[in-house]
């Protein structure tokens, strides 16, 4: 792994499934992530991903870059433009720095809309080190 | 963000919640376990093999799920919380929506973990208005640990606000229509793309108008035109929001084979996908029972 390396794109197709069982899955009960007549009440057009799925979303996108051997050591996100049903969140990655066999990923994931998250996560991958 | 003003006396009063508990000993619902596990994994089509069989440990940023509250609600949840978001809610600020979360894990979780958990409110932003209405951002740090020991750190800001009040969506403004140009959404509203042509000289021309800018004749006919062009040039609206667009959003003027250009929506790729010269062939759009406009779709070609 070196700085400079990037990531294959991940297409994650943001199903109404998608939103319901991330927010399910993540024990979050707000409205606005399974009733969309509540999420519209709330100035939203229509239900949106949780920031838990997204999390979890944007962890999987490096571990499946990088194997089982991977080991998150930290996921730092920021939402911008919602995740709705219908649209496509494109993940990309870029390897920023490496420490040993410790690398910090600059991901972004965009939508219809423009980022809905950009973030940056921490990984060591044993024996990746440079 | 520490050190921004706090013009309001909401915002003073909230402020002041800055430092205090939000939730203390606060105790998981549930061990870290393999069902939870696995239906995390199903809903995010995660097939990470670290997450199933004897070994097996839980996906790190499952982190705050262990802590979640769920249906019937937290448990170890502060007053001083509690109380904050009771400000919230009278002023208004009913909705919620999470803006940021920084996880740290300094061990995996396995099954049979016994999860808990302190939180203190970090931070309370001054007054934002955004898009979504105006609130407050609430920041809260929790650390958590697994049978007694340090397993990580989750920061959370959340957006408390008051939903912007949202009418019935505004209809898009209508084109002037005219003598000079009422053949040209005529046309349009019988799904044909009309071109003048000038009858003396035969250039086509777009818009319409009474005279040829070539010859200078008064005398024209129409021409349905073949609906395909290209992007000659586009612009890429962000900001103001006007009502009945949802920016942002591309506008392209497009290039048509007959030589004479219009402008328009460009859809059917994102707004920063749109180039000069990307073929585009026209489709009719009907934004609502009473106008239709001609669009360009990207095609392959």
């Amino acid at each position: 792994m070196r700085a400079g390396e990037r990531l294959a794109p991940l297409e994650i197709p943001v199903t109404r499934t998608l939103i319901v069982a991330g927010a399910l899955a993540s024990r979050d009960y707000q409205d606005v992530h399974h009733d969309p007549e509540l999420a519209r009440q709330k100035g939203a057009p229509d239900v949106f991903m949780n920031i838990l799925t997204t999390n979890g979303l944007v962890g999987r996108y490096v571990t499946d870059h990088f194997g089982p051997t991977a080991v998150l050591r930290g996921v730092a996100v920021r939402l911008g433009a919602p995740n709705h049903p219908g649209d496509t969140m494109v993940l990309t990655g870029r390897v920023e720095e490496v420490d040993g066999d410790t690398a910090v990923v600059r991901v972004v994931g965009a939508n219809g809309l423009g980022d809905h998250v950009t973030g940056t996560v921490t990984v060591t991958v044993p024996g990746a080190g440079s | 963000m520490g050190d921004e003003r706090v013009d309001d006396e909401l915002g003073a009063r909230l402020k002041a919640f800055e430092g205090r508990p939000a939730a203390v000993a606060g105790v998981g619902k549930d061990p870290v376990n393999a069902p939870m596990i696995r239906h995390w994994c199903e809903a995010l089509g995660d097939t990470n093999p670290a997450y199933t069989g004897p070994d097996a440990i839980a996906p790190p940023t499952m982190l705050q799920a262990w802590t979640m509250g769920g249906l019937s609600g937290h448990q170890g949840r502060s007053g001083a919380y509690d109380e904050l978001l009771g400000l919230l809610d009278a002023a208004g600020c009913t909705a919620v929506v999470a803006t940021d979360c920084e996880q740290g894990y300094l061990r995996p979780l396995r099954p049979g973990d016994e999860i808990t958990f302190d939180t203190v409110i970090e931070h309370v932003s001054a007054r934002k208005t955004t898009r979504l209405g105006t609130g407050y951002f609430v920041t809260t740090r929790m650390d958590i640990r697994a049978d007694g020991e340090p397993a990580g750190v989750h920061r959370l800001r959340i957006l408390k606000y008051a939903p912007a009040p949202r009418g019935p969506r505004a209809r898009r403004p209508r084109p002037v229509v005219n003598r000079d140009n009422a053949g040209f959404w005529q046309g349009v509203a019988e799904h044909r793309l009309l071109l003048q042509r000038c009858t003396g000289c035969g250039t086509p021309r777009h818009p319409w108008l009474p005279g040829c800018n070539a010859c200078g004749s008064p005398d024209w006919d129409t021409v349905e035109a073949s609906g395909e062009g290209t992007v000659h040039s586009y612009v890429v609206q962000h900001h103001p929001p006007f009502p009945a667009f949802d920016p942002p959003y591309a506008v392209g003027l497009i290039e048509l084979a007959e030589g004479v250009r219009m402008v328009s929506d460009v859809v059917g790729v994102p707004y920063d996908k749109v180039r000069i010269g990307l073929p585009v062939r026209v489709e009719f759009l009907r934004c609502d029972e009473e106008l239709t406009l001609p669009v360009f779709r990207v095609v392959d070609r």
